[in-house]
This record gives structure tokens, C-alpha cells and sequence, in this order.
């Protein structure tokens, strides 16, 4: 039977089979953040389990951090808890941890690559949904509560059955000035919040093998925005020249010994899915969402839908009512008043580089607040070594420290309540981004153009 | 985790679509260390307006309806991975939350605290909705341990599909990590067989 590259990484990874169905699945990194970890660490000093291997955990604070100010104490108690909380949590129990103030700081699902723990043929959970980020190296990457979270804590183990199967494949030259971003809203538009439910995507075709890693990440990150379990893209020259040199990836010998293995990661000719998918890249244009789920999304130049989708009357009405938006409505002049650049799916280099060349010399709208977010602090360093903070600076934009800022609003960043964001985030859910704030996601590209023009515009008139 | 068996109880509907983990506990709420006193903050934002006062119009403020069951429209429990919406449901006094289908983590997290997520067609959900709706005294019994469930005013029994392995946990109120440290060996003889890997 021909394989996918999700049945060879699965199933490398099963300890053992149960009657009934499910595996004991083996975990090669855990990542853990401040938010879902305390309780877990509680649940294993209640039944006094060690860390059954520790040196296989990763942690850093970012859901909770300010992005202002970051050498001073966090202000707000509860954060500051929650942080402190997981400093003593990894100082007990030996946990590597990239706290507050280290120089690998940052956004988890953005410091796991830049730093080479993120590697092909892993299995890495998270308690964190945005896991599936690491699948864009050819991981099987998924978020998991925090009771799995203490299983893996404890057994380095999860009791699993395998998800269905699901192909995407994208074929065709993107047009310019369209991102992975862009692909990726287009998809989950075409396949709904919870179209791809009970399924682990791969994502293949010329469109998705053009991508950087950087926008490989942008994809796989919202895989679960339409339901799905996670999402992967088959390893090549572009994941091992990502990889190579960086702090953990493997060096000499076990190199060459690890590359042979990641060569044999794909999908057989042949080899079967449960469901398909197939688009043209030429199809997908510069997107925006308008609803409160990230599949109410449509080409920023096209109208609201007047058609309800099946069967989701009442979701539909109660996001466009809480929009303040009508059907049929075209969003192009909406006038917005808050921009945001930043989170686990648009936090990278690429995504500052591209935000600075389209600022260059030129001004945000005096009524908009843009502030621009690094995933880690890796990602700030580089940004102000290529001089990227100036040009930002000289057009208006803010650039903080970095954290999941208002992608969430657990920290001091927040939209206030009926305010518009046009947001690089991954989530666009009431109330997401602060009580009664109104989120409209779209790529850094488009976030960039809103916060000079003040209002939502075509962006075309900017590609030529 | 207590133990699952047979619930009998009323129950509050919320027919409405692709219902977040953001709306069933805003990440704000996300702060406390431990599991408990989630249930105050359910739904806080389609539950409390801004000054704190509960909004009339919202079902579990609607003193027609109570219960241990919530019923709600198709893809419950998207988005975000927080188990904190499954302690929060338990921990306003819900034992079963039906729906046409769940998101995948949420059942996941819910079978791990005792929360039986039931999953029924999109037609008998439309069934239930409406028989709530005309009469909010409806009482539903939900046996686990024969994998069925009815509405006495119906006169017909309902089954259901829930894994083995989880039905068994639910019933005894055990949980995934006992059996997995009891794995001990087998997952060394595991690593043994991959040195070189990460």
C-alpha cells in the first residue's frame, strides 16, 4: 500500500496499537507556553510523576507578555502570575525555558523553527492550537488540551487514533502582490470554519512549493481556522536550507543522516486520501474577511455574500449584525482605525520586510494606530539590523517587543469595543481581539496599504 | 474524573453555528493556575453586558430553561485549543453538550473531564431544538453505558457512537494518563529502536 507523508510520520511514531482502535502515539517535542501548562504541571505533582523526558520540552512566555516596556515587571497581576508560574514550573522540574528578557523569546510557534528545534519527520505538540505551524517542515504538528498536555508530560506519549486524511493541492503561479496569506483565507473560505473537521491536511502543488518557509508557516498555522487536525507540506530543498546551521538542527554527520531521512518524507504516487481538493492559484486575489469566523472571508474587491451558507442561518446573521456590516455590501472605503501586524501567523521577517518596503516614504492615516508585532526577539534583532525599525518609525507604525499582542487580548493590547482591526492575526472571532472589538483578517501586504489609506481600498492600484 | 453514567435533565438550547472556545471563555478569563471557577465566566461576553448585569435574551440566563445538557448548533467547540472551555461547561453544571458534530480538540477535552460530548444528525438536532423550544420542561435521559438516549414525551430510543476506549474512562471516571505511565516499558523498547531520531 503506497503512503502518504502524513502515514509515514504517523506511523513511525506508534509505540504500540490498542484493541479498539487507538495508538500510543510518540511525541518528539513538547512546547509549552505559560497559559495551558500550569494546570498540566499541577495534575503531575499530584501523582508525584517526574517529567518522563524533559529534555524533550520546550518553554517560553508569550501568550501573556507586554509588548511595551518588556524589562520591567509585568503589571498586570494575573499575567504576571502566569509567567512566574512557568518560570517556577521549568526552574523545578529543569525545562529549558525562553522566559521574559532571553534572547530567544518570542511567539511559540515562531521561536521552534527560527531556533531548529522544528525539524522534518517530527511529531510536536503544543497546547495550542497554531501547532499545526510546524507541519510547513513536514511535521505531524497539532494542538492539544492541557490534560494531553500532562500525558506528554508524563509519558512523552498520547493515546490517539488516527485522523482521516485530506490533499490540497494548489497549482499555478500566484499572482503579484498575493500571499500565502491570501491562499490560505481563499482556502478556508472555499472549505468552511469546520470543513475540514476529523482531518490532517497536506498541502501540495506548485502554488504551495513556491512558498518560503516563512509562508509555508502562514498556511499550516491556519489549518485548524477550517477544523482541521493539522497541516503539512512535504519537505524539500527550501525546508533543508531553512533548517541547516540553525541552533538545534542536527550538524555533521547526523546531518547527512538525518537529510537522507527527510528525502524519503512524501507522498507516493499513488498513495490514497480520504478527501481532495484541487484549486488554481490564479483564482485566489488579495483577501479580507467580514464575518466572525475565519471562513466569512471573500477577494477584498468582491461584496459581501447575500447568499447564507447551508445550514448556518443563525451564525451568519449574528456575525454580520455583531459586523456591523450588511449582505451584499462591498467593504472598499470602510474607513478603519486600527491596524495590527503581527501573531504566530504573520509575525516573521518576511512579513516586517514587506510591511517596511510598502511604508517606505510614506505615512500611515492620522486617525489609524498601527502597531507592528515581532514574533521573537530573533525576528526584532534582524528587523533593526536591516534597519527595518526606522522606515517603520518614519511612517507611524509602532514596533513593539515581541508576544502575541493583540492577536488575543490576554495582555495590556487590546481593540476597543466597536472598533475596526484590519489584522494579520488568525482569528477574526467576537470579541477576539478585546470585548465588542471587530477583526477583519487579511495578509501584512493589505494590512500595511489599509493603515496608509485610513479605509479599506483595492489594493491593485498599488501592484503595478 | 467522576464517574459517567446515566444523566436525566432538562436542557438549555443555544441554537447557534460554529459556536468558538473564544465565546465559550474569552481569553481574559484564561489567568488562574488551577481548574476551577471557570463556570462563572461561560459565555461571559453573549451572557453578562459590560456592566456585569446577565443579558435577559440569553438562554442561560432564560429561567424557562435549566438542566445538565446544552445543546447547541454544528461545530461546537472550534477554534482555540483551550481546555478551559470544557472545565468551564462542566464547571457551570453541564454534564452533556449535544451538537451535530464537534470540533476535533474540544471533544477531545471534554471526554477528558467527564463532559460527554453526544453527537446526533443535523436533523434530530433541528428535532431537539424544537422540542425545547415548545416545551422548555422537556426532560432528556442520557445512558451512556448503552450508548442511547430519549425524550420521553417521544416514545423511541436514540443511539449513539462514542470510541470504546473513552466510553469505558467516562464510565469508571478514569482518565489517559494511568494507562500511558502503565506503558513505561513499552514505550523505552520504543525509543530504543530510534537513537538517532531528535
Amino acid at each position: 500500500m503506497k503512503k502518504t507523508l502524513f502515514d509515514k510520520i504517523w506511523d513511525a511514531h506508534v509505540v504500540r496499537s490498542i484493541p479498539g482502535g487507538l495508538d500510543v502515539f510518540y511525541i518528539d517535542r513538547h512546547l509549552i507556553h505559560e497559559v495551558t501548562s500550569p494546570q498540566a504541571f499541577d495534575e503531575i505533582e499530584a501523582r508525584n510523576l517526574p517529567l518522563f523526558r524533559k529534555e524533550k520540552i520546550v518553554a517560553t512566555a508569550d501568550h501573556n507578555v507586554p509588548t511595551k516596556n518588556q524589562h520591567l515587571p509585568i503589571q498586570e497581576p494575573l499575567s504576571r502570575l502566569q509567567v512566574d508560574k512557568l518560570t517556577e514550573n521549568c526552574s523545578k522540574y529543569g525545562v529549558e525555558l525562553f522566559g521574559l528578557g532571553h534572547q530567544n523569546q518570542g511567539i511559540v510557534h515562531v521561536i521552534g523553527p527560527e531556533l531548529g528545534i522544528t525539524q522534518p519527520g517530527m511529531t510536536i505538540v503544543c497546547g495550542d492550537s497554531h501547532t499545526s505551524t510546524h507541519g510547513a517542515f513536514g511535521a505531524v504538528a497539532f494542538g492539544i488540551g492541557t490534560s494531553q498536555v500532562a500525558q506528554v508530560m508524563a509519558s512523552q506519549c498520547l493515546l490517539l487514533s488516527k485522523p482521516k486524511k485530506m490533499r490540497i493541492t494548489i497549482d499555478g503561479p500566484l499572482h503579484k502582490g498575493v500571499s500565502a496569506k491570501d491562499l490560505i483565507l481563499y482556502v478556508i473560505s472555499k472549505l468552511g470554519t469546520g470543513g475540514a473537521t476529523g482531518y490532517f491536511v497536506e498541502y501540495a502543488g506548485s502554488a504551495i512549493r513556491s512558498l518560503s518557509m516563512e509562508g509555508r508557516m502562514t498556511v499550516c498555522n491556519m489549518s485548524i481556522e477550517m477544523g482541521a487536525r493539522g497541516g503539512m507540506i512535504a519537505p524539500d530543498e527550501t525546508t533543508f536550507d531553512y533548517v541547516k546551521g540553525r541552533e538545534h538542527a542536527p550538524r555533521g554527520e547526523q546531518w547527512e543522516q538525518a537529510l537522507a531521512y527527510w528525502k524519503t518524507l512524501y507522498t507516493e504516487e499513488g498513495a490514497t486520501f480520504d478527501k481532495e481538493y484541487f484549486f488554481d492559484a490564479s483564482d485566489i486575489t488579495p483577501m479580507i474577511t467580514f464575518g466572525t469566523n475565519p471562513g466569512m472571508g471573500i477577494p477584498i474587491s468582491s461584496s459581501i455574500p447575500v447568499n447564507v451558507p447551508t445550514g448556518e442561518a443563525a451564525s451568519f446573521d449574528k456575525s454580520l449584525q455583531y459586523m456591523g456590516f450588511a449582505p451584499g455590501e462591498s467593504l472598499i472605503g470602510k474607513e478603519i482605525n486600527y491596524v495590527f501586524i503581527g501573531s504566530c501567523t504573520n509575525s516573521r521577517i518576511e512579513d516586517l520586510r514587506i510591511v517596511a518596503d510598502f511604508v517606505k516614504g510614506r505615512q500611515k492615516a492620522s486617525h489609524v494606530e498601527a502597531i507592528i508585532v515581532p514574533g521573537s526577539k530573533q525576528v526584532e534583532q534582524q528587523a533593526k539590523a536591516e534597519g527595518l525599525d526606522k522606515l517603520l518609525a518614519e511612517a507611524g507604525f509602532e514596533l513593539r517587543e515581541p508576544g502575541c499582542s493583540a492577536c488575543l487580548a490576554m495582555n495590556e493590547d487590546k481593540i476597543p469595543a466597536g472598533a475596526y482591526c484590519v489584522s494579520t492575526s488568525n482569528r477574526n472571532f467576537e470579541g477576539r481581539q478585546g470585548p465588542g472589538s471587530r477583526t477583519l483578517l487579511a495578509s501584512p501586504l493589505v494590512a500595511a496599504i489599509t493603515a496608509v489609506e485610513g479605509k479599506i481600498v483595492d489594493i491593485t492600484q498599488y501592484l503595478n | 474524573m467522576e464517574k459517567f453514567e446515566i444523566v436525566q435533565s432538562g436542557a438549555v438550547p443555544l441554537p447557534i453555528e460554529n459556536i468558538d472556545t473564544d465565546q465559550i471563555i474569552p481569553a481574559r478569563f484564561l489567568k488562574a493556575t488551577s481548574r476551577e471557577g471557570f463556570g462563572e465566566n461561560l459565555f461571559r461576553d453573549w451572557r453578562y453586558e459590560n456592566s456585569g448585569n446577565p443579558k435577559a435574551d440569553f438562554a442561560l440566563n432564560n429561567p424557562r430553561y435549566s438542566g445538565q445538557i446544552l445543546i447547541a448548533g454544528k461545530n461546537f467547540g472550534c477554534g482555540s485549543s483551550r481546555e478551559h472551555a470544557a472545565w468551564a461547561i462542566y464547571d457551570a453544571g453541564f454534564r452533556v453538550v449535544i451538537s451535530s458534530y464537534f470540533a476535533d480538540i474540544f471533544r477531545g477535552n471534554a471526554l477528558n473531564n467527564g463532559l460527554l460530548p453526544l453527537q446526533v444528525s443535523d436533523q434530530m438536532l433541528q428535532r431537539l431544538f424544537e422540542q425545547v423550544e415548545k416545551d422548555p420542561q422537556t426532560e432528556l435521559v442520557v445512558n451512556l453505558p448503552d450508548q442511547e438516549f430519549y425524550v420521553p414525551a417521544w416514545d423511541e430510543k436514540v443511539t449513539f457512537d462514542i470510541d470504546p476506549y473513552k466510553k469505558e474512562c467516562l464510565i469508571n471516571g478514569y482518565d489517559d494518563i494511568d494507562f500511558l505511565v502503565s506503558q513505561k516499558e513499552a514505550i523505552e523498547a520504543y525509543e530504543s529502536t530510534r537513537p538517532w531520531a531528535y
